[in-house]
């Protein structure tokens, strides 16, 4: 497996509290995962180490084919890598209509000075449609986020996550507060997305998980209790100890 | 196609235009005398607020950065320019007079006349080195634009780079204007201590003409500084860079994710806003006369976020709105323009209770009029948010998962 992230050996230490304990993790260029384990199991804080918002107190976190150390960059330069990350609750920027969320987070140069003299190009223009198109949205392109529905943010934010061409996205709960409908859309969404690239999901919904039918890392008390399909998972003694028997 | 696109850019301006103009017919250069030479200087002066009300709105209103401290950039472009006003006049009083005498002065000798001049109220008699270039217009231009921005960028390099925010960002605003303004009442700093500079609205090689004229000239460059400044934030503020500070305001760590060096954004904000401050002081000031550390104080940039917040943030034309009307009512009432009321027995002076009135009209339009006087432009013009009845923004029934698992 060609693997695009790899972390080994991570741990980290709040107050005493080992939120993470020697786990690691690897996926591949294009790969769906899914990732559970009871609250309190590190799956934010994993995430958070990955895309630069902690620093781990050891460990590696290598990315992409030359292996790059993410450990050191700022959260910006990691989003600049190409790791998106979707937050639980929909962070969106409300104020904003649905156009210019996606716009701001198409691929393109970040700094301040390019953004001053950006223009929007016809074939950026395109693809914030065909984007609005493929998240649902392409009638509230001129609405403010801030008035979409609770489905809608999350899925105008799985958009802005799409519009950054991220090569890993990591997605946190994206199913909470659906409708069942909006969790089927959200789930083939995801499906497609994975075809391309990599994404993780962490999520509490084995039914979801299910649906998603996908690779499973389940996480106990900062590390890897188990690794492998739904199925597999679902029928080890140790995961339905501390998981599922609950 | 520009102003198409920002239809208020068109309005502002040509009220601008319109203000300016009327200034001009009516001023006392013009003869009719229907508008005092020094009430002209203080319609000049609110231009030069409202410059500021812009560069403040930017940072916060579109940033989110609650600067408490822009009237340092403010004094600062006024000590600058104040420097080469005092320098040069004095020189031009002191060189013939030396020049009257047998031996041509040498330039140290003009220079050390000019000092004992300028210093000999703080009792001493060197040029202090910051007063290198004083002697240069080009040079002291110069500095009204870098000073401030320098200090800005330094202040706002260490200050972002730590990740701080809010209030704690707003307090060390005030401790840099209160630090700054302290040291300029020492007589070492180089800037005659509380003094100040003075004599400012004398411009040199201009004798001949007289205040109504130089105060005319000064409302037609602070109209124009206004105007390019309100051009240029209404460009910065409209395209993606807008949305990224606004972004930045309203969920920072979000804008982070999405790969912008958030830290850069806020410093290049404010130090450009930083910038506007200094320019808008250095306009200001040779109208006022007079500057002195004092202008410098925590208050004065509390007063400037007031405003902000009465004119309605986050709008440039609001800031404006908001700086010309309260300091416009604050120069009346505080001039002794509004008559005393005696009610009870007790005389309310307006002088002294007029900031008890703004205080009070503070808190109101915070929690009344969260948009100031701008939202009451937009009841006039009858634009309002969409009403979504009762519903709330957010999440709808359907999605609570509570009820699906009821099912």
């Amino acid at each position: 497996m060609n693997t695009l992230l790899e972390v080994s050996g991570v741990s980290k230490t709040f107050d005493g509290f080992k939120a993470i304990n020697n786990l690691s993790f690897a996926i591949g260029q294009a790969e769906l995962r899914a990732v559970i384990g009871p609250n309190g199991a590190g799956k934010t804080t994993f995430m958070d180490i990955v895309t630069g918002k902690t620093r781990p107190d050891e460990g590696t976190v290598r990315w992409g084919d030359l292996g790059t150390s993410l450990t050191r960059m700022s959260e910006a330069r990691i989003a600049r890598e190409g790791i998106g990350r979707k937050f639980q609750r929909p962070t969106v920027f409300e104020d904003q209509s649905v156009e210019e969320n996606l716009v701001m987070a198409l691929r393109n140069r970040r700094g301040p000075i390019p953004a001053l003299f950006y223009r929007r190009s016809d074939a950026d223009m395109d693809r914030v449609r065909e984007l609005a198109a493929q998240i649902g949205l392409k009638a509230e392109l001129a609405r403010r986020a801030g008035e979409l529905s609770h489905g809608q943010k999350q899925w105008l934010e799985i958009g802005m996550l799409l519009a950054q061409e991220p090569r890993l996205l990591l997605v946190d709960e994206p199913a909470a507060g659906m409708t069942l409908d909006e969790r089927q859309h959200t789930t083939n969404l995801l499906k497609e997305v994975a075809k391309t690239r990599a994404v993780v999901v962490v999520e509490h919904d084995m039914d979801f998980v299910r649906r998603l039918d996908c690779r499973v890392t389940v996480l106990h008390e900062g590390s890897v209790l188990a690794e492998g399909s739904i199925d597999h998972v679902t029928r080890n003694p140790r995961v339905i100890d501390v998981y599922l028997g609950r | 196609m520009f102003l198409r696109r920002h239809p208020h850019l068109l309005v502002f301006l040509s009220l601008l235009a319109l203000f300016t103009l009327g200034v001009t017919l009516l001023s006392e250069a013009m003869g009719t005398g229907a508008l005092t030479t020094s009430f002209t200087k203080i319609l000049g002066q609110t231009l030069c607020l409202c410059l500021i009300a812009i560069a403040m709105d930017l940072v916060w209103g579109f940033a989110g950065i609650l600067s408490l401290g822009h009237f340092a950039f403010f004094g600062l472009g006024g000590y600058m320019i104040g420097m080469w006003l005092m320098y040069e006049r004095t020189r031009l009083i002191v060189e013939p007079s030396l020049l009257a005498q047998a031996l041509p002065p040498t330039a140290q000798e003009v220079q050390d006349a000019i000092a004992a001049q300028i210093f000999g109220v703080v009792g001493a008699s060197e040029l202090p080195a910051i007063w290198t270039f004083a002697g240069s217009l080009p040079a002291q231009l110069a500095l009204v634009v870098l000073v401030p921005g320098l200090l800005a960028l330094v202040f706002g390099w260490l200050a972002f780079r730590s990740r701080v925010t809010g209030v704690y960002l707003s307090i060390l605003t005030q401790a840099m204007t209160l630090a700054l303004a302290l040291y300029l009442f020492q007589n070492e700093s180089g800037l005659r201590g509380n003094n100040g500079l003075s004599g400012l609205q004398n411009i040199p090689h201009a004798s001949n003409v007289s205040q109504a004229w130089i105060s005319l000239w000064f409302v037609w460059g602070s109209a124009l500084a206004l105007a390019i400044g309100y051009v240029l934030a209404t460009w910065i503020v409209s395209g993606k860079f807008g949305s990224v500070i606004r972004g930045i305001r309203d969920d920072e760590a979000r804008v982070r994710f999405l790969g912008y060096p958030v830290e850069t954004y806020k410093l290049f904000v404010f130090t450009l806003s930083a910038v506007m401050a200094g320019i808008a002081g250095a306009l200001y000031y040779p109208q006022a006369g007079i500057i002195n550390p004092a202008e410098l104080a925590p208050v004065a940039s509390i007063y400037l976020a007031v405003w902000v917040a009465i004119g309605g943030r986050g709008r440039l034309w609001g800031a404006v709105l908001g700086a010309a009307s309260v300091s416009l009512v604050s120069n009346w009432f505080s001039g002794g323009g509004a008559p005393d009321v005696t009610i009870l027995g007790y005389t309310i002076a307006w002088v002294s209770w007029w900031q008890v009135m703004l205080g009070l009209g503070f808190v109101l339009v915070t929690i009344f009029a969260p948009k100031g006087l701008s939202g009451l432009v937009d009841l006039m013009l009858v634009r309002r948010d969409p009403s979504r009845g009762d519903a709330a923004v957010g999440r709808d029934d359907g999605s609570l998962r509570d009820a699906e698992e009821a099912r």
